[in-house]
């Protein structure tokens, strides 16, 4: 088997699991599982071959792997579709191969495999645990099968996404994930917060494609193909978009100029960027497996991969120390608010997956900035360790959750809430693996020196950030200090210190399936980053893999940037500090304590509590009025004013008028005399003519025969 | 008169002859062998034309199938009265004069047509024709789409068939 | 040599006997004989008119085997049908069968 077939069926197994457990094991909860994750396995097996392939290539980006099917004939040239593997692919397919398979292995504790099912439980809701001998113990999820037929299309998509040589099979695994992450998000779907949750992530999301479909429609228009080779290694085709004005001349911008930024609307909506970024913390309503999957391997990141991928289009016309392009610009702007406005938020947050949720939109918001400043492989290279990271954070917290849920079981006071830090403490003795896995995941996010993968990439974007744009990076600094600190709180108040609560007390270490996911992807928390240590630091005794190896996905390689020990410098003090301040303020909260931070901060405290009151400024723009506008302009004044009163007046009229027609016209002439009349004449008419339908085969083909026979004569006599 | 046509004249008249015999004979088993002959003189007379694929095909397809089905559904099952009453209608006489007049009408049309009395022209390379009708039939720019429909017209024609006879308890 | 006169004579003759027993006969199994004498015909049509006006188009051959799965299917799905009614209705004499009737 080629490399090219191999990448081919890499997508498929998850899609043969969907049509599977849909369609004939949703009744056996093993099985389903069993397919599932055997997907996730094989399809591993694939990435992890093909990687392998990959790095084995000089200069993959000029040959990558690459297979083109035609499609669909439409208009003069048929539309291709096919599957590409260069540099970028390949590492996203390295970190999507084991992000994917860790959170199919993971479902299966997180969901009580193995355990009775429960005493009330039913489908659409969180399961409430079942009572054996006497003790209340987890139950298992009513809908088990149903959640892996879910991840495994989401799956599926993702793979597409990352397999696919053009921007249409691009988009539709981006529309596939989000219907999978309406579908997940809305699991529980029994409680009207997790529906809402869902309608607000695709309505929000929607927002974003609908502006990316028209920049890949407008793409298409303008080059005749959405294939990215074919575009971005043509220098004359991203000339030639880079000068053409926009269609109508919008704003100056050029053609190209216009689709980044169409494109890059897609990924605000998808990576949860500012001002569409209101659904990602309330995704948070899924199962946790879900936010690991949504927020760490798979669709966020494809919003910064989409970018990444479409960057020579985005920075069509700019060199290297010019002024940015328009997309760029607005790269850069949104990502450094957005890296800024989301680490306040998550300092003020008490839910562990929300505050989780929060830095993530920050550092997806780093990935994106680094991208506007034209930091390419910084952005490719925080997205890879990121992914890692934060999935094992993710899957770390779900961990929590569900140990301090046994806890709550236990008690049987369902009033405390299992995901609030506060409620939480001293998790380390309860939870080892837990709480050294997640450690390793924090001190990932917020770069401790040296060993975490984190540290390494942010340095990177940071280095960049200084060399080229100083406001950027300010922004980005201020708030690695603030991600430093909103980590460390949360690794205090979870795991440090003495349990505020009973529940906390009795807590309990999760099963295999659950931690042993932990345990691998802390490898790589940690280890990643070590591919993409700066050679300046090390006098060019360890080789800068990564930069080498991605930087060639683009036609121009991109030089290495000179090293500087100053902001590496500057962001060990930062994370260092944030850590040990965050230590420091939450080292002793005692149980029904307020936040430390809230005296201090007064109303900014509020404000960020409420997250800036973005939910309210949008219910209030957006949802309030579109409600008046449906209930009282439309429906009453409109509808039941204008119309209805239209109408009735009509009626009124035709109401009259017909009562004449009826009274002078219609009985006497129509009914009596036309109606009647005809009737009779065509009931007896019908009674005669019936006999002709003897029902007997002959005697039709004979009259047929008949006709025949006539209308020769006829041609023939006449 | 030329031994072709004599040959032609003889088969023309054995067909016709074993065809009426099948719309007249009162045993059933009786007509559907009168119904192979008849179909043997037609597999000749394509043979006289040139086509002698189609007269190969005639034979396989229309006696060793066709013809054999109904024998074995006639002798097999119990469509087929046993006694020997008559098998045609009382009326037979409207269907008789319908035919004639049929018959005639077509004679006088044709006859009527410059192309009636055509002699046959020859062909370059009477081999030839058989692969020109084999590529022609799978052939993209010709007869695959009948082709393939006839094909399909057939599994689904053996379907229904097995459906409708299926005996249901 | 054979003019084109005899066979088009023969076919029509061929079609007319086989329309009198699709008329004329009272079991269905006769009629479906008729019916095939009427495709031969048609059939001996076709390759005359190939033979003797377009022998380098192979259209008339090809439509004559169009024909042969035609009345190949023909066959199958009419037989099956009259076992089918017979055993609904004991009878497949064409005049008794008249579900169809007013």
């Amino acid at each position: 088997m080629t490399t090219e077939t191999l990448i081919w069926l890499l997508p498929l197994p998850p899609l043969a699991a969907f049509a599977l457990i849909v369609l004939f094991t949703n009744r056996s909860k093993a099985l389903s599982h069993s397919i599932a994750v055997a997907a996730a396995l094989l399809s591993w097996l694939g990435s992890m071959a093909v990687f392998i392939q990959a790095i084995g290539v000089e200069h993959l980006g000029e040959h990558p792997f690459h297979s083109v099917l035609e499609w669909l004939p439409v208009g003069d040239k048929p539309f291709e579709i096919g599957v590409l593997v260069d540099p970028l692919s390949a590492v996203t397919l390295f970190f999507v191969g084991w992000t994917v398979l860790m959170i199919f292995i993971y479902s299966v504790g997180y969901h009580n495999f193995g355990q009775p099912a429960g005493d009330h439980d039913h489908p659409g809701l969180p399961p409430h645990g079942a009572t054996v001998h006497g003790h209340t113990v987890p139950s298992v999820e009513p809908m088990y099968s149903r959640f892996f037929a879910f991840i495994a299309l989401f799956a599926f998509g993702m793979y597409t996404l990352v397999v696919s040589d053009n921007l249409l099979t691009l988009f539709v695994g981006w529309e596939i994930m989000g219907l999978c992450s309406y579908l997940l998000i809305g699991f529980w779907f029994a409680k009207p917060s997790a529906r809402a949750a869902a309608i607000k992530a695709f309505m929000t999301t929607r927002v974003g494609d609908v502006f990316m479909l028209m920049g890949v429609a407008y793409l298409y228009a303008a080059t005749g193909t959405l294939s990215f080779r074919e575009i971005f290694f043509n220098e004359e085709v991203l000339k030639h978009l880079a000068e053409t004005p926009a269609l109508g001349g919008f704003l100056g911008f050029s053609a190209a100029g216009l689709i980044g930024v169409l494109l890059f609307i897609g990924t605000i909506g998808k990576s949860a960027q500012w001002p569409l970024h209101v659904w990602l913390p309330d995704a948070m309503e899924g199962p946790t497996p879900v936010s690991a999957m949504i927020h760490a391997a798979t669709m966020v990141s494809a919003g910064v991969y989409m970018v990444i991928r479409m960057f020579p289009l985005l920075s069509a016309g700019w060199e290297e120390g010019g002024p940015l392009t328009p997309a760029m610009t607005a790269m850069a702007f949104i990502g450094a608010l957005t890296a800024l406005f989301a680490a306040t938020i998550a300092l003020a947050q008490n839910d562990i997956k929300r505050v989780l949720a929060y830095s993530t939109i920050s550092q997806l918001g780093y990935m994106i900035a680094a991208l506007g400043i034209g930091a390419y492989v910084a952005a490719a290279f925080h997205l890879v360790t990121h992914a890692f990271f934060k999935a094992l954070l993710f899957l770390g917290s779900g961990s929590v959750i569900h140990g301090v849920e046994h806890g709550v079981l236990h008690t049987g006071n369902h009033k405390v809430d299992p995901q609030d830090m506060f409620n939480m403490g001293g998790l380390r003795k309860k939870m080892p693996v837990t709480f050294w896995t997640f450690l390793i995941g924090g001190f990932a996010l917020s770069g401790f020196p040296f060993v975490t993968a984190g540290f390494w990439s942010k340095d990177e974007i940071l280095a960049d950030a200084f060399a080229n744009n100083l406001p950027v990076f300010l922004v980005l600094a201020l708030s690695a200090l603030l991600t430093a600190f909103y980590t460390m709180r949360q690794i205090t108040l979870t795991f440090l210190g003495e349990p505020r609560t009973k529940e906390a007390a009795h807590a309990q270490e999760t099963p295999w399936t659950m931690t042993l996911p932990l345990v691998v992807l802390s490898v790589f928390a940690i280890g990643y980053g070590w591919v993409g240590i700066p050679e300046g630091l090390t006098g060019g005794a360890i080789p800068n893999w990564f930069h080498e190896f991605v930087a060639g996905t683009l036609p121009e390689h991109l030089p290495v940037l000179e090293f500087n020990i100053l902001p590496m410098l500057f962001s060990i003090v930062i994370a260092l500090t944030g850590l040990g301040c965050g230590y420091y303020v939450y080292r002793n909260v005692k149980a029904g304590d307020p936040d430390p931070l809230q005296k201090p901060l007064g109303m900014v405290y509020d404000w960020l509590k409420n997250k800036y009151y973005f939910d309210q400024l949008y219910d209030r723009i957006f949802i309030q009025p579109s409600i008046w506008v449906s209930e009282v302009f439309t429906t009453l004044w409109v509808d039941r004013g204008l119309i209805d009163g239209i109408l009735h007046g009509v009626a009124r009229i035709s109401y009259s008028v017909g009562g004449i027609l009826r009274n002078d016209f219609d009985l006497p002439v129509i009914n009596q005399f036309i109606g009647d009349g005809s009737a009779k004449v065509v009931r007896s008419a019908g009674f005669e003519l019936r006999k002709v339908q003897t029902g007997r085969i002959q005697q039709y083909m004979v009259a047929a025969v008949v006709f025949a026979v006539g209308a020769l004569a006829f041609f023939l006599l006449r | 008169m030329t031994l072709l046509q004599f040959v032609f004249l003889v088969i023309a008249a054995v067909t016709l002859l074993s065809a009426a015999l099948v719309v007249s004979s009162r045993n059933l088993v009786h007509a559907a062998l009168w119904l192979i002959v008849s179909l043997f003189g037609v597999a000749v007379l394509y043979a006289l034309l040139d086509a002698g694929f189609l007269a190969v095909v005639q034979v396989v397809v229309y006696i060793g199938a066709i013809a054999i089905l109904f024998v074995l559904v006639v002798m097999l099952s119990p469509v087929a009265p046993k006694d020997n009453r008559s098998q045609v209608d009382a009326r037979w006489w409207l269907p008789g004069v319908l035919s004639v007049l049929l018959f005639g009408g077509l004679v006088w049309m044709l006859s009527l047509w410059q192309g009636f009395t055509s002699e046959v022209p020859p062909v370059a390379d009477a081999n030839q024709l058989l692969v020109q009708l084999g590529s022609e039939l799978v052939s993209p720019n010709a007869y695959v789409l009948p082709f393939e429909l006839a094909s399909v017209l057939l599994v689904a024609a053996m379907i229904g068939a097995i459906w409708v006879a299926w005996e249901r308890k | 040599m054979i003019p084109l006169s005899w066979y088009l004579i023969f076919a029509a003759a061929l079609f007319s006997i086989g329309l009198f027993g699709v008329l004329a006969r009272k079991n269905a199994v006769a009629i479906l004989l008729g019916v095939e004498l009427m495709l031969n015909a048609v059939n001996v049509n076709l390759v005359a008119f190939w033979r003797y006006r377009a022998p380098n188009m192979i259209a008339g051959q090809a439509f004559a085997i169009m024909i042969f799965a035609v009345a190949a299917a023909e066959v199958a799905v009419g037989l099956s049908l009259f076992i089918s009614i017979y055993r609904r209705r004991k009878t497949v004499v064409a005049n008794e069968i008249d579900l169809m009737k007013w």
